[in-house]
């Protein structure tokens, strides 16, 4: 009786260790933002503008990334803008993700008239230009976190509900789900200790990217001055600004763009990486 | 009498055959079913693709709701029954899958599959009894801790057996169960059956479309055909004198061990 299959191991999550050490790295540059910050990200001083980045001759100690047209510290900037962009990761990703699971899965096991009116409304959804739809409900909402919170919940909730429909039906067809009926299971308790076990590994790969398409819509909502007011650093806001002197000062431009291309491409191989680590089912 | 069927009828919507506006036509799959299960029987239920048999044992399970005729299961009339008032029913009859890779949750470990059950009818010493079920089914304790994937389809099937038996129900029904396995896996899982319906006093339902299979294991036998019941009755003269022109085929399918043939 005693065979192999027990015994095998797992690769090693490279990828989830380098997507975690940079998430990681970014939650603390966060945390400590105003202990970590070389200067005052709001700082303005003309004597200090435009300043390069360290290794080019010019640049000023204190000044690593160099500052852009108002001399503010780029790198304060960045380091200060982890922090929206975190939170707006976090808080937005996670109520997107739990609303549009919790729609899928009713929609997607329970089928009948709850998955008509669900579906409907993500057609409905889908026919809408996300950006513009940001913008308008910004527009109507008002600027501020709150606001771009909740309207990348409103417009991202359809991705969630249709591809966990689409799973919940494939597993709902599954005889397991038939043997809990056979074993007296309510349908609510088959749903949630059955068909969401199953999903799970979908749901953390959608929800990881969802905080990176996060990060992205309000970098986009601040490039078109839609985000949070000016006095607060955002990287989307830094990227507009740094847009206008690019050919004067290109770090301003830059540096906010590999951090958020980092951080945007970390998030979706987090996703990918704990699948592969905590799965118990090896594909 | 365990189950009492009587005139059993059962239709389904045909989705791809649905016009744009208005219901869909519907499919008969079982025309009126009559046959009882005795307490304490093995019956075999044997038939063809499409001939409603695994309908049939989803229908006595009330996973699907016959649209005519009954079903009396020991005494009470189940045919309409709702979800809740067949709950506590449910105890007493079980059900051992065809596919014992789709029928086990795959990020459950054996024990929680087969705890399962044991939970939901609110059973006390639901440890032991996962212990226990697992030795009737001679797999070894330290299963309790290891996925679906990680055993051989026999094993599974194993595991199959022991989920249904923990609630120790009156009843199984046990669809298809070996035609997913190899010839030694499957000689060793009805032997397994076979000892369990002896000590436990089970009544069993077995489905399958391999004659063989149901010529060692039951009794009574019951053959289907297009669902409809074209004979039924005790194995061993259903096999001396088969009265259907369809039951003469399926026996003759059975290869029969032939010393003269030449592989040539």
């Amino acid at each position: 009786m005693r065979d192999a299959r027990g015994d095998i191991k797992r690769p090693l999550g490279l990828r989830l260790w380098l997507s975690g050490g940079w998430l990681l790295l970014l939650a603390l540059a966060a945390l400590l933002a105003p202990w970590i910050a070389p200067q005052d990200p709001l700082a303005q001083d003309l004597f200090t503008s435009r300043l390069p980045p360290f290794w080019e001759s010019g640049a000023e100690p204190g000044f690593w990334l160099g500052s852009d047209s108002l001399g503010r510290d780029v790198l304060s900037r960045i380091i200060h803008g982890a922090r929206l962009a975190l939170i707006v990761a976090l808080v937005a990703g996670t109520l997107t993700c739990i609303i549009g699971t919790a729609l899928g899965l009713i929609a997607g096991y329970y089928r009948g008239w709850p998955d008509r009116i669900i579906s409907r409304f993500v057609d409905i959804w889908m026919a809408f230009p996300p950006v513009l739809f940001a913008i308008l409900l910004i527009a109507v909402l008002g600027t501020g976190l709150t606001s771009i919170i909740i309207a990348i919940v409103v417009i991202d909730w359809t991705r969630f509900a249709r591809v966990i429909r689409a799973e919940a039906m494939t597993q709902g067809a599954m005889d397991y789900v038939a043997s809990a009926q056979v074993a007296g299971r309510k349908r609510m308790g088959t749903m949630l200790a059955e068909i969401l076990p199953n999903v799970l590994p979908t749901v953390v790969a959608l929800l990881t990217l969802e905080m990176g398409i996060a990060v992205i819509v309000e970098a986009i909502l601040s490039f078109v001055n839609l985000s949070i007011s000016t006095d607060s650093p955002t990287w989307g806001g830094m990227i507009s600004e740094g847009r206008t002197s690019v050919h004067q000062a290109w770090w301003v431009l830059v540096f906010p763009l590999i951090t958020l291309f980092f951080t945007v491409l970390s998030f979706s191989q987090l996703g990918e990486g704990l699948k592969d680590r905590f799965d118990p089912v090896l594909r | 009498m365990m189950y009492q069927i009587k005139d059993l009828q059962l239709s389904l919507p045909d989705m791809t055959r649905k016009p744009l506006l208005g219901a869909a036509p519907r499919i008969e799959i079982l025309r009126g079913l009559t046959f009882d299960v005795p307490q304490g029987a093995v019956l075999g239920i044997v038939g063809g693709s499409g001939s409603g048999k695994s309908t049939l044992g989803r229908a006595m399970l009330r996973l699907l709701e016959p649209t005519g005729g009954s079903i009396t299961f020991n005494g009470q009339d189940i045919t309409h029954l709702a979800e809740d008032d067949l709950r506590p029913m449910r105890a007493q009859m079980q059900m051992i899958f065809q596919d014992p890779m789709s029928s086990l949750n795959p990020r459950r470990r054996v024990g929680g599959i087969i705890a399962g059950p044991l939970h939901v009818q609110g059973h006390e010493g639901i440890g032991a009894k996962v212990l226990e079920a697992l030795d009737m089914v001679g797999l070894p304790r330290s299963f309790a801790n290891r996925y679906p994937h990680e055993l051989s389809g026999g094993q599974r099937q194993r595991v199959g057996i022991a989920r249904a038996i923990a609630l120790r129900p009156e009843f199984i029904l046990a669809d298809e169960i070996v035609s997913g396995l190899d010839v030694s896996s499957q000689a060793q899982v009805l032997n397994l059956l076979q000892e369990l319906v002896r000590e436990l006093g089970l009544t069993l339902a077995f489905i399958s479309h391999d004659m063989s299979v149901i010529r060692r294991l039951c009794d009574r036998t019951l053959v289907l055909y297009r669902g409809e019941i074209v004979e039924q009755g005790p194995t061993a003269a259903l096999f001396a004198n088969p009265q259907a022109a369809y039951t003469r085929d399926l026996l003759d399918a059975i290869p029969l061990p032939d010393p003269d043939q030449v592989w040539a």
